[in-house]
């Protein structure tokens, strides 16, 4: 053992010091973390290789940048499956990101001394966002501009700062040469800086937490990480290689024409994980989707890990039996009525041809159809299921997730021509 | 002397410092633009006045607007970004159509259907011996619609 020790290479060592001596053996199950945090770890590192290849022949400009990706393509070795596993893994790291947020979340993994592990894991939601957003550009194709005006644009609808930011992010008015350098520099080499320093404080936050959560806090077996959570970590990391490079060869990442500024696709979508927002966007004043539902979100995300919950709860799955029909509950009542609503203002409710100003009609009119039936739902609850405060938390969570990805769903797949409802 | 500076104190207050003065550099930027443009308007020059006839509309693709010249001879410089989220609109019978999500602009810009609630900007007209003379960047929103003073005439 101590020869083995010894003999150990630098980078081992220092990747063997990532983790603790020995974890609870509870932890090591596969469905406590699905190894989600690890993926997206591992998705960051792929990327980087990727994208450091790509960087080799990227060219920024707008007149240089598709090209030299159509070039890349077709002139360098495997330029096509490098850029396929570039986008591929980028747009699952999304997935996982957001897989991983719900785990820790309906894990009860956030309370307490994990309260910052959850708030650096936020933080980092965000920069994973930027870096899609930021990468979507770079290409230049119709799609990435498009999608790209389509954001920006989201962006002036902040009041007062709105159109000075929105310029800022774009450098001018348009989308133009000065937006693509802008985030050329910010995907290749602002974000990766702020990704890796903030996935370091992460880390270092779970060590300080002593690992992650378990089922059984009173069962303390614990056992080596070395072999038995590295190999794990191994098999993972090779299965999920394995899938990405399979996927890649075989679904090709998309390139329409190099952008045209004069003319606009129909219809125009933002990135897909950006089209709850514009769906919102479709629905209700521009203050109400771009100022008062993000600061509520921040609030209330940045609120839930300072519950003082139970610590015997701390790491059960869905907090209670009843917290699983909570969440059963709160699925099926947002579905319904973030459905039922988009419905009423496609077909029967147009809300701005009331003659009361917009922010009325548009604004908190539709704003209270929400949240009436939401709060008597929460009502009701409370009173005839005897909710407590954690419960209540989850269904509003709940909801939340619920909504946001029905209003995506509808927009990715269910707005045609004009943003029209296709069914 | 009692309050003495520590290696880590002054270490975070400098790291503060730095990221402070770079976040500060990045947004005096958003209150720079509007002086900057100021001072030089860029004038876009449509040709004599003489040769836009009544009652039609003239695309000028690369100054990024459309000069609709009406009945009695005024003129308006109406810019093809639509007001709801920027694409780029086409001309069509009735204005202006948006193929993003379908917003409808009559011939002044003025919004004929949603999802735009604000319409076309334009963009001031002057004329500087007999040419028409269109200053594109500095678009001029137009939060209550058209009113006859926006009319230009030679
Ligand atoms: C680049 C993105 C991220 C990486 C690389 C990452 C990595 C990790 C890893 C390796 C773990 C431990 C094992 C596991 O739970 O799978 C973990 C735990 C955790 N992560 Fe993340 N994470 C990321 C994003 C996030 C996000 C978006 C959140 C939530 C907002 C978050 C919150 C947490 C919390 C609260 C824990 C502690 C869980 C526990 O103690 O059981 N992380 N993360
Ligand atoms: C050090 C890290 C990275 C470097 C040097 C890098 C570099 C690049 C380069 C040069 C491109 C242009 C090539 C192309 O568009 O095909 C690109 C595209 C892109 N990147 Fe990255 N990247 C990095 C990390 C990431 C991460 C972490 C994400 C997402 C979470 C990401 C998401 C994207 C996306 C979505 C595209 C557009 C892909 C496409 O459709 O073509 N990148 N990146
Ligand atoms: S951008 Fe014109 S209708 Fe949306």
């Amino acid at each position: 053992m101590e020869n083995n020790k010894i003999n150990r290479s630098v980078i081992v060592n220092f990747l063997l010091h990532l983790h603790p001596h020995a974890v609870n053996k509870q932890a090591l199950k596969f469905s406590r973390t699905f190894g989600l945090g690890g993926i997206n770890a591992l998705l960051f590192v792929i990327l980087a290789f990727t994208g450091i290849l790509m960087r080799f022949s990227y060219v920024p400009t707008p007149d240089g940048a598709y090209n030299s990706i159509v070039s890349f393509q077709n002139n360098s070795l495997l330029g096509t499956l490098i850029r396929n596993i570039h986008h591929w893994s980028a747009m699952l790291m999304v997935v996982t990101s957001f897989l991983h947020l719900l785990r820790v979340f309906y894990s009860q993994s956030i309370f307490y001394r994990r309260k910052k592990t959850w708030y650096f894991g936020l933080i980092l939601f965000v920069i994973v966002l930027v870096f899609n957003f930021t990468g979507y550009l770079l290409p230049w194709d119709q799609l990435s501009y498009w999608a790209v005006t389509i954001m920006t644009n989201i962006v002036e609808y902040l009041p007062f700062i709105g159109e000075g930011f929105a310029n800022m992010i774009r450098g001018g008015e348009t989308v133009n040469e000065n937006t693509l350098l802008n985030f050329y520099t910010f995907h290749t080499a602002l974000l990766p800086l702020l990704i890796v320093a903030f996935m370091m404080l992460h880390f270092w936050l779970i060590r300080k937490a002593r690992g992650v959560t378990v089922a059984n806090n009173n069962e303390q077996e614990m056992v080596h990480v070395y072999p038995e959570l590295v190999s794990r970590e191994i098999i993972a990391a090779l299965s999920l290689t394995a899938f990405i490079t399979l996927f890649a060869i075989f679904f090709d990442a998309p390139l329409l024409e190099k952008a045209n500024p004069m003319v606009s696709p129909n219809p125009s979508k933002a990135p897909w994980y950006f089209m709850g927002i514009q769906e919102l966007l479709i629905h209700v004043h521009p203050f109400i989707a771009t100022v008062v539902v993000p600061l509520a979100l921040i609030i209330f995300f940045v609120y839930i890990p300072k519950i003082k919950i139970d610590t015997e709860k701390v790491g059960t799955w869905f907090y209670s039996s009843k917290g699983k029909s909570i969440i059963v509950l709160s699925v099926v009542f947002s579905a319904f009525i973030t459905l039922l609503l988009i419905f009423i203002f496609e077909y029967w409710l147009h809300l701005n041809q009331f003659e009361i100003p917009l922010f009325i009609s548009t604004g908190i009119i539709p704003l209270f159809m929400f949240l009436l039936p939401f709060f008597g739902f929460l009502f009701y609850l409370k009173t005839s299921k005897k909710a407590d405060k954690v419960e209540l938390v989850i269904s509003i969570t709940t909801t939340i997730f619920t909504s946001y990805i029905v209003m995506s769903f509808v927009g990715i797949w269910f707005r045609g021509e004009g943003m029209h409802l296709i069914f | 002397m009692d309050k003495k500076i520590f290696r880590r104190s002054f270490i975070k207050k400098a790291i503060l410092a730095v990221i402070s003065l770079e976040a500060g550099y990045l947004i005096s930027d958003i209150f720079k633009n509007k002086s900057v443009k100021k001072l030089n308007p860029d004038l876009f020059s449509a040709g004599k006045s003489n040769i836009f006839e009544k009652n039609k509309m003239y695309p000028f693709n690369s100054g990024k607007f459309y000069l609709s010249v009406f009945d009695d001879g005024g003129m308006l410089a109406i810019s093809i970004k639509c007001t709801h989220l920027g694409c780029i609109v086409q001309p069509d019978s009735k204005g202006f159509l948006c193929p993003c999500h379908a917003s409808a602009f009559d011939k002044r810009g003025e919004v004929l259907s949603p999802p735009a609630t604000r319409a076309l900007d334009i963009f001031p007209i002057t004329i500087e011996k007999g040419e028409v003379m269109i200053d594109i960047n500095s678009p001029i929103k137009r939060k209550k619609g058209f009113r006859k003073s926006q009319l230009t005439y030679v």
